[in-house]
């Protein structure tokens, strides 16, 4: 039997607004280690709202979640960070990165900030991250003057370097031409298929979506 | 970032005014003290001219139990004089608590210039002593002071008294003592307070000199001033030698209470325009730093996301302010010195005060220290708010936003 990386247990979730409208129902399922999961559904149907759930994120739902199968109620706010920070890589639909600091440094500051490795180690683990997506070349330049694509290699480059148990994404590919979708898809492929990364990917990309090992398709805020 | 740059200056600004402020109110206050206070002893020791307090009606019991206004002796019995002069002098002399003291003939006279007789005062004193602890020298325009005890018979007139005797150094003057005696002087020098009064009736001449023209022996004097090492201790010290020596003592804080509440009121409005404008500065940084949070919304849900938690932005929040406090602080510290020195190189001449060439500064580290103390104390606090607001950031709604 395989390792359970994340595990949801009848998570709900509502709005008030003003009215209360059930958001999230009886979403249970589990992801496996090295799985590369797609979420799949509507516009509106609450692939965003589960995900910032399952990154710990937003704390305001009801049911059960378990990663690495540690229980995530009742945790207070630094620890559900330092969980994000060593557990977790992300990537989001708008890039995100911070403007004042050069590529190189927004791949490090989750590494610094994880305090596992020393500044010099970690700067030696980003420049490896990078050169394994093939944007080593960006390291020394502002975060503000790569282009759209390359930004989106660069958060993953930033995902990646604590060596997180899954790596997240809300629509990565959303913003981005079908040139650069594709390879930013040929890096999720690569990450799970070499270095059994485990990945959740948020799309509304059928193609995107085939090509993983396993969809899980989201309907009205229930899973089918 | 140009934003902080903004805050910083902010910063520099009122650093540098409440430093330059400071040392210049305080050279003021120091100059427009020392305008008087250098010539105040801190105790004055004489006798003064009263009603003999033995009156015949109090030597009878019957009236022992009255208040009595019957006054037969006249003041004329008592002396100006200090009685034992050289007694009190070795007194002084021996107690640790005085600095020096300058021992003084107090001789009202006529000056003559022709017919007409001018009413005035030689002031006959010690000249080293007086120079050394009353800065006598300082306000000598023509001539040296040092004359007084090398020329015999010499004076130094006031600068309004010396132009109304349309007297030069190297004339003689006419003096007529209240005896009725004529006395030549020659005239060695001229010197300027800048207290008009005084400058036209005051003149100095040697002890010696006085006690000849007054036809006194060499033991007399009438006013004996005297320096404390700490000022504080005048009224104490002035009443145990009032009652030791059966004189009149007079401190300097009764004689020039006003002085001290000047100074205080100089100071206190000085800090108070200070720190007004650390505050307006603080207010600026504060606003400047909620600006830059709503600014950097998506910098902070980054953070938060890749695992950075609330106290660690507020951290980060709240060390760029203490940067922008430090750098700011530093620098203002940097300007209102040379600010402080400029000002200092500025001529700034005017009769009443010979020795100042231009405008006072005094430089005092404390000012720095206060200074950087409350420049790194506003931005904390301005950067409080700021920060924890930051923390509070939700990083879905900024995430969700987009
Ligand atoms: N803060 C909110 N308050 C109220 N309703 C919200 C809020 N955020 C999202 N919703 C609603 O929740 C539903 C799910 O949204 P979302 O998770 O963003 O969908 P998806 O990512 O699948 O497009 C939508 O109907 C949206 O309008
Ligand atoms: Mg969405």
């Amino acid at each position: 039997m395989s390792e359970k990386i994340l595990e949801a247990i009848n998570i709900y979730k509502e709005f008030h607004d003003p009215v209360t409208v059930p958001v999230l129902q009886d979403i249970s399922f589990s992801i496996n280690k090295s799985e590369f999961v797609a979420v799949t559904g509507k516009s509106g149907c609450g692939k965003s709202t589960l995900l910032y759930i399952l990154s710990t994120m937003d704390t305001d739902y009801k049911g059960a979640l378990f990663i690495d199968n540690e229980p995530m109620k009742n945790k207070k706010e630094a620890q559900l960070a330092a969980i994000r920070n060593q557990k977790i890589g992300f990537v989001f639909q708008f890039h995100y990165l911070l403007n004042e600091f050069t590529v190189l440094q927004n791949v490090m500051l989750p590494g610094l900030k994880l305090n596992k490795y020393s500044a010099k180690e970690v700067e030696h683990r980003a420049m490896e991250k990078l050169t394994m997506l093939g944007i080593e070349k960006l390291a020394l330049k502002n975060a503000n003057r790569v282009s759209g694509g390359e930004k989106q290699r660069v958060a993953i480059a930033r995902a990646l370097i604590n060596d997180p148990v899954i790596i997240m994404g809300d629509e990565p590919t959303g913003n981005l031409d079908k040139k650069n979708s594709e390879i930013v898809f040929d890096i999720f492929k690569q990450l799970a298929l070499e270095f059994k990364q485990t990945l959740l990917i948020v799309t509304h990309d059928e193609g995107f979506a085939k090509k993983t090992n396993r969809i899980i398709e989201m309907e009205d805020g229930r899973i089918n | 970032m140009e934003a902080n740059q903004f805050a910083a200056i902010g910063v520099t600004f009122s650093i540098s005014m409440f430093i330059t402020l400071l040392s210049f109110m305080t050279g003021l206050n120091d100059l427009l003290d020392g305008l008087i206070l250098n010539r105040t002893p801190h105790i004055r020791l004489y006798n003064e001219i009263k009603p003999n307090k033995d009156q015949p009606v109090n030597t009878t019991t019957a009236f022992k139990d009255h208040y009595n206004f019957i006054r037969s002796l006249k003041s004329g019995g008592s002396r100006q004089e200090i009685y034992n002069s050289a007694a009190v002098l070795q007194a002084l002399k021996n107690d640790p608590r005085i600095l020096g003291y300058a021992p003084k003939i107090f001789a009202p006279v006529f000056f003559n210039d022709g017919s007409i007789s001018i009413a005035g005062v030689i002031n006959g004193i010690e000249v080293e002593a007086e120079s050394n602890y009353f800065h006598f020298n300082d306000y000598i325009i023509e001539g040296v002071a040092a004359d007084l005890k090398k020329v015999s018979n010499s004076i130094i007139l006031g600068k309004g008294l010396a132009v109304n005797l349309l007297a030069d150094v190297g004339d003689i003057v006419q003096v007529t003592t209240s005896q009725g005696e004529q006395f030549p002087l020659k005239v060695v020098g001229v010197f300027q307070t800048g207290i008009q009064d005084f400058d036209k009736t005051q003149s100095y001449a040697s002890i010696v000199s006085v006690q000849k023209i007054l036809g006194k022996a060499g033991t007399y004097i009438t006013d004996i001033q005297v320096k404390l090492k700490d000022v504080k201790t005048a009224p104490a010290v002035a009443v145990v030698y009032a009652d030791l020596f059966q004189l009149d003592a007079l401190d300097i804080q009764t004689a020039n209470s006003q002085f001290e509440t000047g100074s205080f009121i100089r100071t206190l409005i000085s800090y108070a325009v200070g720190i007004t404008l650390l505050i307006v500065a603080g207010f600026g940084i504060y606003n400047i730093l909620n600006m830059m949070i709503f600014e950097k919304m998506d910098s902070i849900a980054i953070l938060k996301a890749t695992g950075f938690s609330g106290r660690d932005v507020k951290r980060i929040f709240l060390l760029i302010a203490l940067s922008i406090g430090f750098f700011g602080g530093m620098i203002g510290l940097l300007a209102g010195l040379g600010l402080s020195a400029l000002i200092d190189q500025i001529p700034f001449t005017t009769a009443s005060l010979p020795t100042v060439k231009t405008y006072p500064i005094h430089y005092n580290p404390l000012f720095y220290v206060i200074g950087a103390a409350f420049s790194l104390i506003t931005t904390y606090l301005a950067g409080w708010f700021p920060s924890r607001k930051a923390s509070k950031i939700d990083p879905v709604i900024i995430i969700r936003g987009k």
